[in-house]
């Protein structure tokens, strides 16, 4: 670990504040992606079953 | 093929699948090499002493701040043109991303503006317009959600989207258009005299290809996403009339 003086506090901030930024947008869309990938199956798998 | 092609949004799905595993992976590892490179591995500068590691969060996402609303831009203008679905989804699919970094650059912007000018936030030209670029953000996002018919969102978020382009290439011009305020001029350049010193330089371009790739990634998956959710409605509509 370096040594980051009296700047410890902005620096870790900033990178703190940026890994739970990027985790929070990859998350969200890991699971909205996940979300309206079972629920398509499912329409898909009634719209089978549907008369044409 | 031609790029035309992956208006094709069963193209596009099985294309966005073969590459986005290569992409999410390149983008760990550039993303993990440039910023373990960038905060352990390179020294204090003379002035920042150790803020200058924030340059390895800051400048990338204040980049893809503005090249994510630029990608919007040619997007909308292809809807707006050729009306073709998938670029008016990618345009939906990036507004989340380009939000997430803009207000990343707004926050290290401000973490390392404290110690090194002395105050968190000025009205200057290009904090200003950067903060104008936000807040344009939140507007396309909130107005993609408030129209419920598709194609009208997606003409009107165009419109609003070529308007909010004067603040992108404000936020990225503001210094040279005024040559005022607190934001000193570009960190990059082909100029090596106002180019960063060599020794941050490499781990920046790591972490600035790191971005790129993250945008990329989560652009195709969200558009994926996109495509998914508008091929939902129609089989519940479709549901709904049987």
């Amino acid at each position: 670990m370096p040594d980051l003086g009296k700047y410890a506090v902005p620096v870790l901030g900033s990178y703190a504040a940026t890994i739970m930024l990027v985790a929070a947008v990859i998350l969200l869309s890991v699971w909205r992606s996940n979300r309206v990938r079972r629920a398509l199956a499912e329409a898909e798998a009634r719209a089978g079953k549907l008369p044409e | 093929m031609s790029i035309w092609g992956y208006a094709n949004p069963k193209r596009f799905m099985d294309t966005s699948a073969r590459v986005l595993p290569w992409l999410a992976a390149a983008a760990a590892v550039c993303l993990t090499l440039g910023v373990i490179w960038g905060f352990f591995l390179t020294p204090d500068d003379y002035k920042q002493g150790s803020t200058v590691r924030i340059i390895y969060l800051h400048v990338p996402a204040a980049m893809m701040a503005i090249n994510a609303w630029v990608m919007m831009l040619v997007a909308s203008l292809i809807w707006l043109i050729r009306r073709h679905h998938v670029s008016a989804l990618a345009a939906r699919a990036a507004a989340p991303v380009g939000l997430t970094f803009t207000l990343i650059a707004l926050i290290t912007g401000a973490l390392w503006g404290q110690p090194m000018w002395g105050t968190w936030w000025a009205w200057d030209p290009r904090l200003t317009s950067f903060l104008i670029l936000f807040l344009f953000y939140l507007g396309y996002i909130a107005l993609w959600s408030a129209v419920e018919d598709a194609d009208a969102a997606a003409d009107l978020t165009a419109v609003l989207c070529l308007v909010g382009s004067v603040f992108a290439v404000l936020s990225r011009y503001a210094v040279n258009f005024w040559n005022q305020g607190l934001h000193q001029g570009a960190s990059l350049s082909l100029d090596a005299e106002e180019n960063v010193a060599d020794v941050f330089w490499m781990p920046l371009l790591v972490c600035i290809a790191g971005f790129v790739l993250l945008f990329v990634v989560l652009v195709l998956l969200r558009t994926r996403t996109e495509i998914r959710a508008r091929r939902l409605q129609a089989l519940l509509l479709r549901e709904r009339m049987a």
